[in-house]
């Protein structure tokens, strides 16, 4: 059980490229498809479950399947297998650019990705703005934006301080409709 | 001590980050490079393009290379444990709860409220790497690597593997300088 899961869950993450999402389809297939652990259904449950959480998606859904189908040791053959190849990579290359920091060429290498780091980041900004607009109104969301630019880059605030005070503010109404129901 | 804040950092991005391992990035980066001084920018736009180029979640990776540049394996180690462990935890303690309420319009935006904030430590974080690139190699080069790798990203639909091993190729050739 514990290898069919490090499988699959290896195959989902070495496969997935760009980031965490693009692993979800395939964890899908795995997890569905090919070893029919659950249906459609219950997986598209745990999807919108991982998503009301906050950190990263894809630890959530594997570390989850894989503790509900064979407990802890099942969770950690999932999360390593999802986590460790990938994370051991990114240290030997990162490492292995580091050693060579003194070589103009390494240092020319390391000013080459800035822009494309900027580019993948500021495709991500325009993402979430789109999903924000759509989401909670072209009008709020522009009186955000505002909002946070000027509180984290004019009077630095630390941004952890105002995502966790909008997300005690998305609490409030729900308060208010428990006590009156 | 040094430990506690590669996990206290870790901890903190991830718990806030609603909406996946991309809306960690801007707020460990304020931890890393701001708060802590652990890194440059520059640094950490090489591990968010590295990143990128990988397969796999991308929280993940950006924790563990940076537990192992601050604090070595044991570092890397407690880097991850801080990114996945929390809302695992959470995950699997509020299961009941979360099942009946997720469809809830408040749990819903919970997810929404954050986006414009995010999007702005997105933006920002964007206007950096730009501006460090432009003061580094020059605006010609900086323009160049922008367009190109905006097109093949966005239009052409390139894998950012290919994108970040053409960048990387491109700066031994043209940036070592």
């Amino acid at each position: 059980m514990n290898k069919d899961l490090f499988i699959a869950f290896f195959r989902a993450g070495m496969l997935g490229y760009g980031g965490g999402l693009s692993a979800i389809p395939l964890m899908k297939r795995e997890v569905v498809d090919r070893y029919k652990w659950m249906d459609d259904d219950e997986f598209s449950d745990i999807l919108a479950l991982a998503n009301t959480l906050p950190g990263p998606v894809n630890t959530k859904l594997s570390g989850y399947i894989g503790w509900r189908l064979n407990r802890w040791t099942g969770m950690l053959s999932s999360l390593a297998a999802t986590v460790l190849p990938t994370a051991f990579l990114m240290v030997i290359l990162l490492t292995l650019l580091n050693a060579f920091k003194d070589k103009p060429w390494v240092q020319g290498m390391a000013r080459g990705v800035i822009p494309i780091a900027g580019v993948m980041i500021g495709v991500l900004a325009i993402d979430f703005l789109k999903k924000a607009g759509v989401g909670l109104g072209w009008p709020l969301t522009v009186i955000l934006v505002v909002a946070s630019l000027a509180l984290t880059e004019f009077a630095g605030v630390h941004p952890a301080i105002i995502i966790a005070v909008l997300i005690l503010s998305a609490f409030i109404p729900w308060r208010k409709k428990g006590g009156a129901s | 001590m040094i430990y506690w804040q590669v996990f206290w950092a870790h901890f903190t991005s991830n718990l806030l980050g609603y909406g996946g391992g991309p809306a960690t990035i801007p707020l460990l980066q304020h931890e890393v490079v701001d708060r802590y001084g652990w890194m440059t920018n520059g640094e950490f736009s090489e591990i968010v393009a590295l990143g990128n180029g990988l397969p796999g979640p991308i929280a993940t990776k950006m924790a563990a290379y940076i537990g192992y540049d601050v604090a070595g394996i044991p570092g890397a180690f407690i880097a991850l444990f801080a990114t996945v462990a929390p809302s695992l935890i959470l995950m699997i303690m509020l299961l009941g709860i979360l099942m009946r309420h997720k469809d809830a319009p408040q749990v819903k935006r919970l997810t929404k409220v954050v986006r414009p904030t995010i999007a702005v430590l997105l933006g920002v974080m964007t206007y950096d790497f730009f501006f460090d690139s432009f003061t580094g190699s020059g605006w010609v080069h900086t323009l160049i690597l922008i367009v190109v790798a905006y097109v093949l990203l966005e239009v052409r639909k390139v894998s950012p593997t290919w994108v970040v091993l053409g960048a990387l190729i491109y700066g031994a050739i043209f940036l070592g300088g």
